[in-house]
């Protein structure tokens, strides 16, 4: 979660994404923003996210990103 | 038949009394017949088309839906699987699913394709036998069947939406048919998602008159966007555009104004219409155009014009190349061997190219929509590259949220984008740089106040009438900007709001650009 | 709850009518005013307004109104004549308003001008609207207007002119205000005088025509003019106006005496007859299309004669209301005919 966070902070400085649960709906992310976020979050956490999750339900938050993070960890 | 038809008119009524009076269980195969009679009026033999690609669609996607039942069913009694055996039977079910899919999406672009491109195909062969000194290949006669490149991508759109499972597959191929051909959105768009106009088109509905006046309001704008404004304004830009020889400089830089004005008022009030008769009906349709022209940036442009489009071109091609594997796989290769920044960046480059080619392809059988896309991603890609300095120079200069700078970015992002807009007005790409080029080149701006712009077959009445119509439009865009402008007139006491209204309509029906037209030496009898 | 309901009602009602009215004087403003435009788009309404009392009704196009004077008929003949005439009244259009005049009387004798025959196919828009406008309405008129629709037009915009009209608002002018709900009469009994002389020199014979034969919708028509005479007893007598040009070709004419002898009706082919006694060196104002007052008079003249001699029209000149009427009709003649020339001398 920290290194997200890090990871996040760094592609967008002027949001706080502890608390921002609009990322997508406020357009604050961008398509761009999240084809960078897929593929960093593939190389940190080895997971693949497939074009099915990109919903706005889970890019909103940074909360919301982690928690698919984890289920597809699971899932595998 | 038209939307600017009495025909319609009619239509629209009757459907309407039938749609309140009959049994709400049964509204929405009174709206599934209006399509298909609708549908009719544009010629019974394209029924084929639509029919064959609802029928495949919606068969494709049930039986998808079965596998995923079927996967789970599986998965439910057989909870002793290892995590490796469940993952090889995911996979392997996955990929029955794709095949499917894949075989239904390729038989209805194929469908799409062919209908649409294939006299582009056969003139870029005979180009190439042309060099070559062979027997050129004679043209097919192929009528676009009304509204397919719509249909298809609404349909297709669902198709990838049930293989993803974001939404469950529809049973009944009736009720799958009316979100296929559902009239409003059958010329134009929007190109809405099952799952945004689902509950819209089956719940009954019960008569709501406010509901069914903002309908009318909606459609009404919309017939003044299109009759009075653009409609009026097109005679001079197909004057100016047909004689690349006489119209150029000063006269190019009009008709990018003209084209800008004509096309958002055309396209935008066929959409007002769509949205507008869907509403009558209680079914809520996607926005398509949110003020497209405040945009600051070409970027932002695309995120407010033709929006259902661009969102499914986002959904569909954009996000599947950028995160499939052999993408992700260069994504990391390239930034190990081509350092970060660049690294970084490819996927978005190619994926980007990859959507705007087809964007360009889906707008037209021809080159100039191939480059016109592919300039829009040059310049999208450009801005993208050169962000970093810009944000260095708005800090330096202070200028972040000043009006005037919001001001010359909204000019400037009008301006590029009706400058790439004009491949539309042109018959070759070379002819459009020529004629671009030429307004930097020719010097004739004494034609902007000589009166040479009486000349293009507007009259000083034609002009007071657009530009009436176009601070209209811009006062209601301005208006909209804290909210729905007929909830805030809605709020006027029933007096202003009738005032408004009617005048509103007398506008569209004495200014309106539609008939035959009045023409006073025409009724002098000189035959004999 | 009842008192709002009831103050919604009242105020949707008022909206409506009030809708209604703007539509309603929009329409009258915007339609064109042919009493000071083009007058030929005026005669086929003003018929409503003359007593239907007619002997003697003449359909058909300026071969008509420009060339018979009714008042010279009534003078010298005792016939009470009425031209519905129209611009370029194609011969469908004459048969409905055949039908049309004969809801409202009985004639004795009704002549058809031949000369539409020649055409098969709607000419202009605008001349259909100077034909149907006129018309009142009923089964006749819409009959009338499916047959002469041009491809571009449509049947709304005939019950709704205003959307036909819409964009006159750039060429009102005070008149449109003024003759917004009546408009001056233009015509004597459908008589559009015209004076000033032109005489008819060189007019060229016809250009030989691939095919004379008439189109079968004529034909057709015709049938259905030839029977409604019939049905209600009234003498038909198909005429062609004396006027040189359009030319009247030799294969026309044999057609049309066919079928009047085959249909059993009178065929009156009035071009280059001796008997008449025109001149077209002086009777005419436009070069031998049609005839100036003096011509009119004498072809009148001619006409009358023709008609007492042959048909055995009746002669009404006792009728004493008849005889006050055209009096006053005949002051309005002579009025016209000197401030015609008045115009003409300017």
């Amino acid at each position: 979660m920290d290194e997200l966070m890090e990871f996040l902070e760094e592609l967008h400085p002027d949001v706080d994404f502890e608390t921002c649960d609009t990322l997508i709906d406020d357009g604050i992310l961008d398509s761009f923003d999240i084809i960078t976020i897929i593929s960093e979050v593939a190389d940190m956490f080895d997971v693949t996210i497939s074009a099915e999750y990109i919903v706005p339900e889970n890019f909103n938050s940074a909360q919301a990103l982690y928690e698919l993070i984890t289920y597809l960890e699971d899932e595998g | 038949m038209q939307f600017v038809s009495y025909s319609f008119f009619l239509f629209l009524a009757i459907v309407f009394v039938v749609y309140y009076l009959i049994p709400k269980r049964f509204q929405w195969m009174v709206l599934l017949v209006a399509s298909y009679v609708f549908y009719c009026f544009a010629g019974p033999k394209y029924l084929i088309y639509i029919a064959a690609t609802t029928f495949t669609t919606w068969l494709t996607a049930l039986q998808i839906d079965k596998l995923k039942a079927a996967q789970a069913d599986y998965l439910q009694e057989n909870k002793s699987l290892s995590r490796e055996e469940k993952k090889l039977y995911k996979t392997a079910t996955k990929k029955k699913q794709r095949h499917l899919m894949l075989a239904a999406l390729l038989l209805n672009l194929g469908i799409l394709a062919v209908v649409k491109y294939t006299n582009f195909a056969i003139s870029n062969i005979n180009a190439m036998i042309g060099l070559a000194g062979g027997q050129p290949l004679g043209y097919v006669s192929l009528v676009l069947p009304l509204g397919i490149s719509f249909y298809t991508f609404r349909a297709l759109s669902y198709l990838i939406d049930v293989y993803r499972g974001t939404i469950p597959a529809e049973k009944n191929g009736f009720r799958f048919a009316l979100f296929v051909s559902f009239f409003p959105q059958l010329i134009q768009g929007p190109i809405s998602r099952y799952s945004q106009i689902e509950s819209g088109l089956f719940t009954p509905h019960r008569l709501n008159w406010k509901q069914v006046s903002f309908g009318l309001q909606r459609m009404l704008w919309g017939y003044m966007k299109k009759m009075v404004i653009a409609d009026r304004i097109v005679v001079g830009l197909t004057t100016m555009t047909g004689d690349t020889a006489a119209y150029t400089g000063a006269y190019v830089l009009i008709e990018v104004f003209f084209y800008a004005i004509q096309l958002y008022a055309d396209f935008s009030g066929g959409l007002d219409m769509a949205i507008g008769a869907g509403q009558i009906f209680g079914v809520d349709l996607p926005e398509n155009f949110v003020r497209p022209f405040f945009s600051t940036s070409i970027k932002e442009y695309w995120n407010r014009w033709h929006i259902t489009m661009g969102s499914w071109f986002t959904d569909y091609i954009f996000y599947p190349i950028s995160v499939c594997k052999p993408m992700l796989n260069l994504s990391k290769w390239s930034r190990t061997h081509l350092g970060p920044v660049l690294g970084k960046r490819l996927t978005v480059y190619l994926s980007s190219f990859a959507v705007w080619l087809a964007t360009g392809v889906w707008h037209g059988a021809s080159w100039n929509f191939v480059f016109w896309g592919l300039s829009n991603y040059l310049v999208i890609m450009i801005s993208q590259e050169l962000e970093p300095l810009y944000r260095r120079f708005h800090q330096r200069f202070d200028v972040d949220g000043k009006l005037y700078f919001k001001i010359f970015q909204v000019g400037r992002t009008f301006l590029l984008m009706g400058f790439l807009r004009m491949y539309d007005c042109f018959d070759s790409v070379t002819t459009t740089w020529k004629m671009l080029l030429t307004v930097f080149t020719a010097g004739n701006w004494n034609i902007l106040w000589n009166g040479s712009l009486m000349q293009i077959g507007l009259t000083a009445a034609d002009y007071i009438i657009i530009a009436a119509g176009i601070l209209l439009m811009f006062l209601v865009s301005m208006s909209q900007r804290s909210g729905s402008v007929r909830e805030k007139i809605h709020a006027k006491p029933y007096i202003v709001r009738f005032v408004l209204w009617t005048a509103l309509f007398m506008a569209v029906l004495l200014f309106g650009a539609y008939g035959i037209g009045y023409d006073a030496t025409s009724f002098i009898y000189n035959q004999f | 709850m009842k008192n709002r309901k009831r103050k919604r009602f009242v105020r949707i009602t008022v909206s409506v009518v009030i809708i209604c009215l703007l539509l309603f004087f929009l329409q009258r403003l915007m339609m064109p005013k042919y009493s000071v435009g083009t007058q030929d788009g005026a005669m086929i309404a003003e018929y409503y307004d003359d007593e239907p009392k007619h002997n003697l009704i003449i359909i058909g196009d300026s071969e008509m109104y420009e060339n018979i004077s009714p008042l010279v008929l009534w003078q010298n003949y005792g016939i009470n004549t009425y031209i519905r005439g129209s611009a370029q009244q194609l011969i469908w259009q004459s048969y409905y308003i055949l039908e049309d005049t004969l809801r409202h009387e009985t004639p004795e004798v009704v002549i058809v001008n031949i000369s539409s025959m020649q055409y098969s196919e709607p000419q202009k828009e605008t001349y259909n609207r100077m034909t149907l406008e006129g018309l009142r309405w009923s089964t006749s008129k819409v009959k009338a207007i499916y047959a002469s629709m041009t491809e571009e037009e449509s049947f709304m915009e005939y019950v709704f002119p205003l959307l036909r009209y819409h964009s006159r608002w750039n060429d009102l002018s005070a008149d449109d205000f003024r003759l917004m709900f009546h408009e001056e009469p233009v015509s004597l009994n459908g008589y559009m005088m015209q004076v000033g002389v032109k005489p008819a020199e060189n007019i060229p014979d016809g250009i030989p025509l691939a095919d004379y034969t008439f189109g079968d919708i004529d034909y057709e028509y015709l049938d259905k003019i030839t029977a409604l005479c019939k049905e209600h007893g009234v003498e038909l007598v198909l005429m062609k106006g004396p006027s040189l040009y359009p030319y009247w070709y030799e294969e026309w004419d044999e057609q049309m005496k066919d079928y009047a002898a085959e249909h059993n009706v009178v065929y009156l082919n009035c071009v280059n007859k001796e008997e008449i006694g025109l001149d077209f060196s002086t009777d005419t104002f436009d070069g031998g299309l049609h005839l100036n007052v003096e011509g009119a008079e004498i072809y009148s003249d001619y006409l009358g004669e023709w008609l007492q001699d042959n048909i055995g029209i009746s002669d009404l000149s006792s009728d004493s209301a008849l005889s006050r009427a055209w009096k006053t009709k005949a002051d309005a003649y002579e009025a016209k005919k000197s401030e015609k020339y008045k115009e003409l001398s300017d």
